[in-house]
């Protein structure tokens, strides 16, 4: 394994590794209440974050 | 030069088969069928979406800091031209939804001293970073080792920048501009288009009228993008954006380590944000595309076959460490990157998009001489 694959293979542990911390100190997620599949014509207001958000 | 990405672009070769990227295919459809299953569907389609996004980018090699970094150094317009269409393209699809569904978001971010010096900056900084938010992104899933090293460091940048941010503000604000809102989804596309044109002719003129201006891997990189961005306003209800992801993965790790107060701060403990902090990142949107860029990123990567990179220095990482966390921080004042301020802010009819492109140049100007100062 190259040093390159090497460092690939280390940074996705190390995402994977985070994304399963967090899914595990986080309250279940309630599949009920799941988003529609698409924003327009739900009628639902959006609740994602965005970086053009001032506050 | 770039001695991290052009370096291997150069030598590399794809590969006869495809089947060692099976195992790859097998993880990237099990995290789809994982989200379908325990998240949402939406969010399952939002990473599919995303691994598009990162696909495309890295396929096309859709660099908007090698773009402008030519355009500066070569008087090559080719990337420059590519990025117009794509702004243009996405305007074109995203203005009449927005007109039509009202549900949906535009990226407003206000006009203000905090966009000024933000964008100046993070124009700056992408080009000693040799990324801006998806550049870091999808260079970090090619396996570029400095752009592995930028993203965490680009993810604290991002969170403190937001942290910050209500201070920032007291510089200097008004209120977001929205040019669908005030002027109907046709003046304002047809309005976008001139602009875009006008930026297309000042190019034309700097390059020279012998050059080729335009490229294919440019022009189906900004169709593949703008159709995705489409997409992702659609299914999301917001435009795409990059950097709030990242400082939601830092603020998470922030505050479980003890080291942050959420609800002290100005920005973290807004309902939204505080329900984004607390909640799984895989229901943000912006993360879901994020990690999305990167496994469409390393699908290409897997393709080909790279000859190694030139090795920096130590003190050339040290640099490019320092600007990556640097562009974190200064795409949360100029209320985003290249995609959430400059794509998204100028294809969804933003005043602060258009006022980001320009100032954020300005940066590239003096980022292009830092870089090649420092000898990447």
């Amino acid at each position: 394994m190259t040093r390159r694959a090497l460092s690939s293979t280390l940074f996705w542990i190390v995402l994977a590794a985070f994304i399963g911390w967090d899914w595990s100190k986080s309250p279940p997620v309630d599949v009920r209440q799941e988003p529609p599949l698409v924003a327009a014509g739900s009628g639902q207001a959006v609740s994602g974050g965005h970086c053009s958000l001032a506050r | 030069m770039e001695p991290t990405l052009v370096a291997s672009e150069s030598a590399r070769t794809d590969s006869p088969k495809g089947w060692h990227r099976l195992p790859l295919a097998a993880a990237l459809v099990a995290f789809f069928v994982l989200l379908l299953w325990f998240v949402a569907l939406r969010q399952a389609v939002l990473f599919a979406v995303g691994i598009g996004m990162g696909a495309a980018l890295a396929g096309a090699r859709f660099g908007f800091t090698t773009g402008w970094r030519q355009l500066v150094e070569d008087r090559d317009p080719r990337g420059t031209v590519g990025q117009l269409l794509l702004l243009g393209l996405a305007a074109t699809l995203s203005m009449p939804l927005l007109a039509s569904y009202p549900e949906l978001q535009a990226a407003l971010g206000p006009p203000s001293i905090s966009l000024l010096l933000g964008a100046f900056v993070f124009g700056l900084a992408m080009q000693i970073s040799d990324g801006c938010g998806s550049g870091t992104l999808y260079k970090a899933g090619l396996g570029v080792p400095l752009n592995m090293g930028i993203l965490p460091l680009f993810a604290l940048g991002s969170f403190l920048g937001s942290a910050h941010l209500d201070r920032w503000l007291a510089l200097g604000e008004i209120a977001p501009v929205s040019f669908v809102q005030s002027w109907g989804a046709g003046s304002a596309l047809a309005a976008t288009w001139i602009a875009l044109i006008a930026v297309g002719v000042g190019v034309r003129l700097w390059a020279g009228w012998g050059r080729d201006w335009i490229a294919r891997r440019w022009v189906w990189g900004a169709v593949a993008l703008a159709v995705l961005a489409a997409l992702n306003l659609t299914i999301a209800g917001q435009p795409w954006g990059v950097v709030y992801g990242f400082g939601l993965w830092a603020a998470k790790l922030a505050q479980a380590t003890g080291s942050f107060d959420a609800a002290g701060n100005a920005f973290w403990s807004q309902a939204g944000n505080a329900q984004r902090l607390s909640q799984s990142l895989l229901l943000d949107v912006t993360s879901i595309t994020n990690i999305g860029i990167l496994g469409g990123a390393l699908w290409i990567a897997a393709r080909r076959r790279e000859a190694s990179a030139r090795p920096l220095s130590a003190r050339q990482w040290l640099i490019g460490l320092l600007a990556g966390f640097v562009l974190g921080y200064s795409s949360r004042m100029a209320f985003g990157c290249n995609i959430g301020a400059m794509l998204s802010g100028v294809s969804t009819g933003s005043l602060h998009g258009w006022i980001w492109m320009p100032v954020a140049f300005a940066g590239t100007l003096i980022g292009v001489r830092l870089r090649r100062r420092f000898g990447f």
